[in-house]
């Protein structure tokens, strides 16, 4: 107990919570229309991107937030609408742009401090990087995605079963993907300093895939996405904390556990 | 009464021209199956049709209904088959268009989706998971869906592709039923021509064009009919 207020009273964890688990539960809402749709690979594509805009604003001297979404943002509209139609497939654009990104990268860091303790924060997080911007824009994200799931709830549900039926009956499909594709790209560039450029998409992958195990309506899955991942979010900080082990790493590896844990009472539930 | 008339119909599709110079009519009623090979230009009018694609000339005039009161049941998709979500939830996507700008489904319209669910006899089906049923569940579930944005006019996409033929059958059934008890115009695209053929009154043959229009029974006994259905091996 003493651990947890003494915990809860130094201001990087207080803001590391503030960003950590709006991103979290933003991240899960928006991981089970892209894990069905199969873009589970998106945010890892853009998590490198965004790694490659933070080297660049770095070197540059830019605010790093302010270069990184629209580049991140623009990247996720590209790949969103890599369709499959194209010579070059869905999943090898995301690979390619994915190296792309890192390679470039990891060039422009060396010509600024070097490959150094930079390059590590980076690639797997740290919690102490937030500031108060920060945290206004990771809750602003967090109200704008909760807004968007439950007013439009029934439409996005149409969109991602199925889209050729859902612009049939005259629902805006390319808007709503539009739209998905804004928020991950906000989600990841807000989430990726803590969580690592190599472990972000862990956060919409595992909540979503976590919630399919057991429950088989859309409604639950949603529900259940959204708890497992700020549940999970909170007990890997804590978990970071008490044993000193890396934070976005403690996070992803408690989302683990939670997939674990449901795919044993899913096979139970559903032998 | 004519429900559709198509005039002089052209269509772009990438650049090249998938439907030329297109004219039919369909009735009230009418149960018509669109046959031609891949790249016929099949899609290309279901989407024109829909109001999805744009003609480039000619026109498409609906007596009665708009393209978005028509009731539409695309093929099945990869993602669908697994899909985490209750056949409730799946057939009430159908009701968007009626349920306008609310958030959530009023009662009156979850009576409307379940109305439906006992038109295609999948009413049981209700509170089960859509992607573990099996195929010809999923497809009376998709029915029901489409059934929930029209009263008049359906297309349906492939309706029996993937299906064994017991749950094929009972499919062909069903369309038949929803066209003679409940007056439902149909305009079904088919793969499965020979089937097809015999269940539909109507027989449009296309390939980027008209090739033959007209009932079922002159379509067997006329040379394009002989030829194509020849070649599939009748």
């Amino acid at each position: 107990m003493d651990d947890i207020i003494q915990l809860l009273s130094m201001t990087f964890i207080q803001r590391a919570l503030l960003v950590g688990i709006p991103v979290s539960l933003s991240a899960a809402l928006l991981g089970v229309p892209l894990v069905l749709k199969r873009y589970s690979m998106i945010g890892d594509g853009l998590s490198h991107v965004g790694f490659c805009a933070l080297s660049v604003a770095a070197v540059m001297n830019w605010a790093p937030l302010y270069f990184s979404i629209p580049v991140v943002v623009a990247a996720a509209f590209l790949l969103l609408r890599l369709s499959g139609k194209e010579k070059i497939k869905g999943d090898a654009a995301t690979a390619l742009i994915t190296t792309a990104s890192l390679a470039i990268g990891v060039i422009v860091t060396s010509f600024g401090s070097g490959l150094n303790t930079d390059v590590n924060s980076y690639m797997f997080g740290s919690i102490l990087t937030m500031s108060r911007s920060d945290v206004a824009l990771s809750i602003a994200l967090s109200i704008a995605v909760l807004v968007l799931f439950v007013l439009f709830y029934n439409k996005l549900l149409a969109v991602t079963f199925d889209e050729s039926f859902a612009k049939a009956t005259g629902i805006r499909a390319e808007l709503y993907n539009m739209l998905l594709a804004l928020l991950t790209a906000l989600t990841i560039v807000l989430g990726m300093r803590m969580m690592g450029t190599l472990l972000i998409s862990g956060l919409i992958v595992f909540p979503a895939l976590t919630a399919m195990r057991v429950f088989k309506r859309f409604r639950s899955v949603m529900i259940c996405s959204a708890c497992v991942s700020v549940v999970c979010f909170i007990a890997g900080i804590t978990a970071s904390y008490v044993f000193s082990t890396p934070a976005g790493a403690s996070i992803v590896v408690a989302d683990l556990a939670a997939f674990t844990v449901f795919s044993i009472i899913g096979a139970a539930k559903y032998r | 009464m004519n429900l559709l008339s198509v005039k002089k119909l052209t269509v772009q599709y990438d650049g090249s021209e998938a439907l030329h110079d297109l004219s039919f009519d369909l009735e009230s009623g009418d149960y018509l199956c669109v046959i031609g090979e891949n790249g016929s230009g099949k899609s290309t009018l279901i989407k024109t049709l829909l109001g999805l694609k744009k003609p480039d000339s000619g026109s498409i005039e609906y007596n009665g209904l708009t393209s978005a009161q028509i009731g539409y049941m695309p093929q099945q998709t990869d993602i669908q088959r697994d899909f985490p979500a209750s056949v409730m939830e799946v057939v009430l996507t159908g009701c968007l268009k009626a349920n306008g700008f609310r958030p959530f489904f009023t009662a009156k319209t979850k009576e409307f989706a379940k109305k439906n669910l006992q038109r295609t006899g999948a009413a049981e089906l209700a509170k089960k998971c859509y992607g573990e049923l099996s195929g010809g569940q999923q497809q009376r579930v998709l029915l029901a869906r489409a059934l929930c944005s029209t009263e008049k006019l359906l297309i349906l996409d492939e309706p029996v592709a993937n299906l064994d033929p017991k749950a094929t059958n009972e499919i062909y059934a069903l369309i038949d039923k929803l066209n003679k008890e409940h007056g439902i115009t149909i305009i079904m695209v088919s793969h499965d021509i020979r089937c097809a053929a015999m269940q539909a009154g109507k027989i449009l043959h296309l390939d980027k064009t008209l090739v033959f229009f007209g009932d079922t029974n002159d379509y067997i006994n006329s040379p394009e009919g002989r030829h194509f259905l020849g070649h599939e091996h009748l």
